[in-house]
C-alpha cells in the first residue's frame, strides 16, 4: 500500500537527531512491548508480514507522531482483535471475557533457543528464478492496496540484478492469509541518477534494493 | 484508548509518549497473561537478553576476527550468517545475514525505508535515529548529505552503496581496518569497532599514537 511508512525519498523530516549514550529502552513500558513480540509470535498469533501491515494501516498522523514501540503497541491492540485472539472489549477493559484460553508457548526454558534460532523466511524450494545476476530489470509500476515491500521510489525504474539471494516467503500474500508463495529475492542496483534524476546529489552512488521476482520485468 | 494524547514536541526531535501509554501497556500485558497467551518470566528474559547480551560488541568481535584472520574473512563474506554463527551469534533478525565489505573504492551503508529492519544478533536493537523518518527518508536520496550529518565525509571518487533492507536479508558492514593497527591484538581491534562503523554511518575509532 502507498502508506506513510514508505519513506524513501521524502523531504521535510529534518536532520537526523542522535542522542549520546542512548539507552536500549527509554521507558519501562517499551520493555514490555518489545518482549510481547517474541512471546505472541511464538504462540502463532501473527506472522511478521501481518505485523508490518498492521503498522502500515495506522492513521498517517498517528504513525508519524508515535514512537517505534507505540507502533508495536498499535499492532497488539488491533491485529489481535482482527485475528480474533482478543475482543475489542477485552482490550478496552484489560479484562479477559472468558478467563484462560491458551497456554504460553514462550516459557523461560525456551527463550534462549528461540532467540538464537529465529524464524528464517528463506525456503528450500519455490518458483523458478526468472532473472540472473547481470540482468537489467524494471520494477513494475504497481500500486497494490495491500501489503507490499516494493518501495514507491523504485517503481518503473531500471536496475541491474547484483545478487540472487535464493527463495523467500512472499510478503504480499503472507500478510493476507494467502500463503507463502516462495520465490527468488534479488538485490537490484540502481544508479542514483536513475532514481532521482540528473540533479541527484551523488551521481557516482548506487542504491541497492531487495526485490521479489514478481516485482520485476525484463528491461 | 489513547484519547488523551498529550505529546510534548521537544526541540531535540523526540516526542514524549502519551501519558497514558504505560497504563495501556500494563492493561494489555495483564489481559494477555490472564488469557494464558504470554509468560511474564519469559518476557523478562527476552528484555535481559537485549539489554545485556546482544549488542554491537558482538558485531565488533566479528569484524576484529575478519581483520586478523583472512580465512575467516573469506568464509564470512561467502556466508555471513554462518560466519557470524562461528562466534556464537545467531537468531532473530539475523537469520539470513549478508556482510558488506568496505574497500578503498566502496563505502557501504544500510537503511530500511519501509520499517526498521536491522541485524539484531550482531548490533542489538536499533537506535532511535535508525527508526526515525529523517534517516529513513533521505539516506536513499541524499546519502552524502546524511553521512555529513554524522560527521562522515566520503571522498568524491569513492562509490557509496546504499542498501535498502526491504526483504528478510539483514546487512552488516565490514569496515576497513584502520591504518597503524598492525601491532594490535584481536581484542584491541574489537575496541576500535563502533556500532555506526558497522551500519556505515561512521568509521572505526582511529588508533591513538601512544597505543
Amino acid at each position: 500500500m502507498n502508506g506513510i511508512h514508505d519513506t524513501g525519498g521524502a523531504h521535510g523530516y529534518g536532520p537526523v537527531y542522535r542522542e549520546p549514550n542512548e539507552p536500549v529502552f527509554r521507558y519501562d513500558w517499551e520493555k514490555t512491548v518489545m518482549s510481547l513480540f517474541p512471546a505472541l509470535f511464538a504462540n502463532g498469533n501473527f506472522n511478521v508480514d501481518e505485523f508490518r501491515h498492521s503498522i502500515e494501516r495506522m492513521g498517517p498522523a498517528h504513525y508519524l507522531e508515535g514512537t517505534y514501540y507505540e507502533h508495536w503497541l498499535h499492532v497488539f491492540e488491533n491485529l489481535l482483535v482482527e485475528k480474533g485472539v482478543l475482543t475489542a472489549t477485552e482490550v478496552a477493559t484489560g479484562k479477559a471475557a472468558s478467563g484462560k484460553t491458551a497456554t504460553p508457548v514462550l516459557t523461560p526454558a525456551i527463550v534462549d533457543g528461540l532467540l538464537s534460532t529465529g524464524a528464517s523466511a528463506a525456503r528450500e524450494e519455490g518458483a523458478r528464478a526468472r532473472f540472473a545476476v547481470g540482468d537489467k530489470v524494471r520494477v513494475l509500476n504497481k500500486n497494490p492496496v495491500g501489503h507490499t515491500r516494493m518501495p514507491r521510489y523504485t517503481r518503473g525504474k531500471v536496475g541491474t540484478v547484483v545478487i540472487d539471494h535464493g527463495v523467500f516467503v512472499t510478503p504480499d500474500t503472507a500478510a493476507h492469509g494467502k500463503g507463502e508463495h516462495p520465490q527468488h529475492v534479488y538485490t537490484v542496483s540502481f544508479t542514483s541518477v536513475e532514481l532521482w534524476g540528473q540533479d541527484a546529489s551523488s551521481p557516482k552512488d548506487t542504491i541497492r534494493v531487495d526485490l521479489w521476482d514478481d516485482y520485476l520485468e525484463p528491461a | 484508548m489513547g484519547q488523551s494524547h498529550t505529546h510534548d514536541h521537544h526541540h531535540d526531535g523526540y516526542q514524549a509518549p502519551p501519558e497514558d501509554i504505560a497504563l495501556r501497556v500494563k492493561a494489555l500485558e495483564s489481559l494477555l497473561i490472564e488469557k494464558g497467551l504470554v509468560d511474564p518470566a519469559a518476557m523478562d528474559l527476552v528484555v535481559q537478553t537485549y539489554e545485556h547480551k546482544v549488542g554491537p560488541r558482538n558485531g565488533a568481535k566479528v569484524v576484529a576476527k575478519a581483520w586478523v584472520d583472512p580465512a575467516y574473512k573469506a568464509r564470512l563474506l561467502a556466508d555471513g550468517t554462518a560466519g557470524i554463527a562461528e562466534l556464537g551469534f545467531s537468531g532473530v533478525q539475523g537469520e539470513d545475514t549478508v556482510i558488506l565489505e568496505n574497500t578503498p573504492a566502496v563505502h557501504n551503508v544500510f537503511v530500511c525505508t519501509l520499517c526498521s529492519c536491522y541485524p539484531w544478533p550482531t548490533l542489538g536493537l536499533p537506535p532511535a535515529w535508525y527508526k526515525a523518518a529523517p534517516y529513513r527518508s533521505r539516506m536513499v536520496s541524499d546519502p552524502r548529505g546524511v553521512l555529513a550529518e554524522f560527521g562522515l565525509v566520503i571522498p568524491a571518487n569513492k562509490e557509496i552503496r546504499v542498501w535498502d533492507t526491504t526483504a528478510e536479508l539483514r546487512y552488516m558492514v565490514l569496515p576497513e581496518r584502520p591504518a597503524g593497527t598492525e601491532a594490535y591484538s584481536e581484542e584491541q581491534l574489537a575496541e576500535l569497532v563502533t556500532r555506526d562503523s558497522m551500519i556505515g554511518t561512521g568509521l572505526p575509532t582511529q588508533p591513538t599514537p601512544s597505543h
